[in-house]
């Protein structure tokens, strides 16, 4: 999803420099579903591969936390999403590492590479632009501001979680809000920005709930394989 | 921008350094050069980032709704390409002495050029297979000439690039191949592409070699080294036999081949079209243009605070 999202800066971005690093992004992040979406078929045996996951489910289908579909915004929001989520993404793929399943902790350990780039990357900017003129600072604000209340989300378990834990297949997500608030804290110090207060968090996209933006992302994102059924590409 | 008109470089210099062109030597930026060969290919490398840069419209446009992960990934890191080989030209243009930000304004007023290709609407996704294919395709052929270009910057930037075109072309020629052996509707789509594709992409290889204003300096400057006319053959006599392999159809059914000079003739371009998306009437020209600005715009608040920042920093690291 937030592949996807990012690829719509693709040639419109604030400088040349950018278009190429966040399409970078983008790619490690696709590439990063397409292996997670391939295990996670091969898993189901039901013989759907990654692109029928990705492009033949419908909305209510999918479990992204809400925080990713979400519309890119401006280049604040997109840079504020990015950090806060690579940041969940980074210490969720660490633990992952040791994953029983090593199909799973193998994708994690290459993911991990390219996130911490992804952390690096957006936290320079957050710095960068909470830190810059009057006008970034209040748009950085803004953006985390707006954030806040779809970060809850990724650190909430659920049932399907808690039965793969004792296992070792899954990482138990509330254990991951810790370090990614030491960490979301300190680069938002050194943004000078302000961390939002508590708010009222939004959910609903782990159990297939999703923001109205999501349903109008897809239909744009399948109109090919949806409109011709059984066609390759 | 470049200071020292035409008029006060030296004939005899101006001798010695066409003598260094006709010995095959290569040009580099310390070098003395006249005024007008600086301004050509200032003219020509800022045309080409330019062009790169709103290639990348076209293209991104189905970036979104590519029909399978892999096509995703590939489109994107093709559009990626284009983006770096813009950022790597406007760098060589930076070594004749100008500064990449006031190319990019003249970009955005509408005084500089750029490929009129890209003044094209990419329709369906078998548009990218075409675009991958001939507009790649053609400029493979332009720049594979370049690349032996007497400016060493520009030569050097060109055999980088066709490398990374080449792929691109291969990449576009496969989607094209998919479609073209898939359902009816898929096969139908790729005709389609090609149908609109094809005039255009011949155009990209500019006016009749009478027609071409810059040539005759170009040429003696060792700049380019095959005419519009020679070059847009090549494309042909290349094209023909890869349509036909994947049963696609040239849409120029006038078209022969000469047994003497193996060259496929094609029928005459429509150049009353050509010139009108040069000046500024084709499909998408306002579109495009418009969408570069836009992006200028909504990204000057960005631009402006990692400046601040970066004097900010200036500023505490001096001070310690």
């Amino acid at each position: 999803m937030l592949g996807h999202r990012l690829s719509e800066w693709c040639g419109h971005g604030p400088i040349l420099e950018e278009d190429i690093a966040l399409t970078n992004i983008a790619l490690d992040l696709v590439g990063q579903a397409t292996l997670l979406l391939g295990r996670a078929g091969a898993v189901e045996g039901k013989g759907r591969d990654a692109d029928a996951l990705a492009y033949l489910r419908t909305d209510r289908g999918y479990r992204n936390a809400h925080m990713v579909e979400l519309p890119k915004g401006d280049f604040g929001f997109t840079i504020v999403r990015q950090f806060l989520f690579s940041v969940y993404s980074m210490h969720q793929l660490e633990a992952l590492q040791s994953c029983a399943d090593a199909d799973l902790a193998g994708i994690a350990a290459k993911a991990l590479k390219e996130t911490r780039y992804h952390v690096r990357h957006s936290a320079e900017w957050v710095v960068r632009l909470g830190d810059g003129t009057d006008e970034s600072h209040g748009r950085a604000q803004d953006a985390l501001d707006e954030l806040w209340r779809y970060t809850g989300e990724l650190f909430t378990t659920d049932a399907v979680e808690q039965k793969l834990v004792p296992q070792k297949f899954a990482v138990e997500s509330s254990t991951l809000q810790d370090p990614w608030m030491r960490d979301v804290s300190d680069v938002i110090a050194r943004a000078t920005l302000r961390m939002p207060g508590e708010v009222y968090q939004q959910r609903g996209g782990r159990s297939g709930i999703h923001t109205e933006h999501l349903g109008v992302m897809l239909a744009e994102m399948q109109v090919l394989p949806r409109t011709h059924p059984g066609a390759k590409w | 921008m470049t200071p020292a008109p035409a008029s006060t470089d030296d004939p005899k210099r101006v001798a010695e350094f066409e003598a260094r062109i006709a010995r095959g030597e290569t040009i580099e930026p310390k070098d003395w050069m006249p005024e007008k060969y600086r301004r050509q290919l200032i003219r020509m490398m800022s045309q080409h980032a330019h062009s790169e840069v709103v290639g990348m419209l076209p293209e991104g446009n189905w970036i979104t709704r590519a029909p399978s992960l892999r096509r995703k990934m590939s489109l994107m890191a093709k559009v990626q390409d284009e983006a770096g080989h813009g950022l790597y030209i406007y760098c060589g243009t930076e070594t004749l002495g100008v500064d990449r930000h006031d190319l990019v304004l003249q970009l955005l007023s509408g005084t500089a050029k750029y490929s009129s290709i890209f003044n094209y609407p990419t329709l369906t996704w078998a548009d990218i297979g075409a675009v991958g294919w001939l507009v790649d395709g053609a400029a493979i052929v332009n720049q594979t000439m370049l690349a032996k270009a007497s400016y060493g910057p520009y030569a050097r930037a060109m055999v980088r690039i066709c490398k990374e075109e080449n792929f691109h072309k291969r990449q576009g020629y496969e989607i094209m191949a998919t479609l073209a052996a898939g359902t009816p509707e898929q096969h139908a789509m790729a005709q389609d592409a090609l149908n609109r594709w094809w005039w255009p992409s011949l155009m990209m290889f500019g006016p009749h070699d009478a027609d071409s204003p810059n040539s005759g300096e170009l040429s003696r400057w060792g700049i380019k080294r095959k005419s519009n006319d020679e070059l847009r053959q090549r494309f042909v006599n290349l094209t023909v036999g890869q349509a036909k392999a994947i049963n696609l159809t040239i849409p120029d059914p006038g078209m022969t081949f000469d047994e003497d000079t193996k060259n496929w003739i094609f029928s005459e371009i429509d150049w009353d079209e050509f010139w009108r998306v040069v000046k500024g009437d084709g499909p998408c020209n306002r579109e495009r243009l418009a969408a570069r600005r836009k992006a200028h715009d909504d990204g000057a608040w960005v631009r402006a605070a990692a400046e601040a920042y970066a004097e900010k920093q200036a500023r505490a690291s001096s001070a310690a």
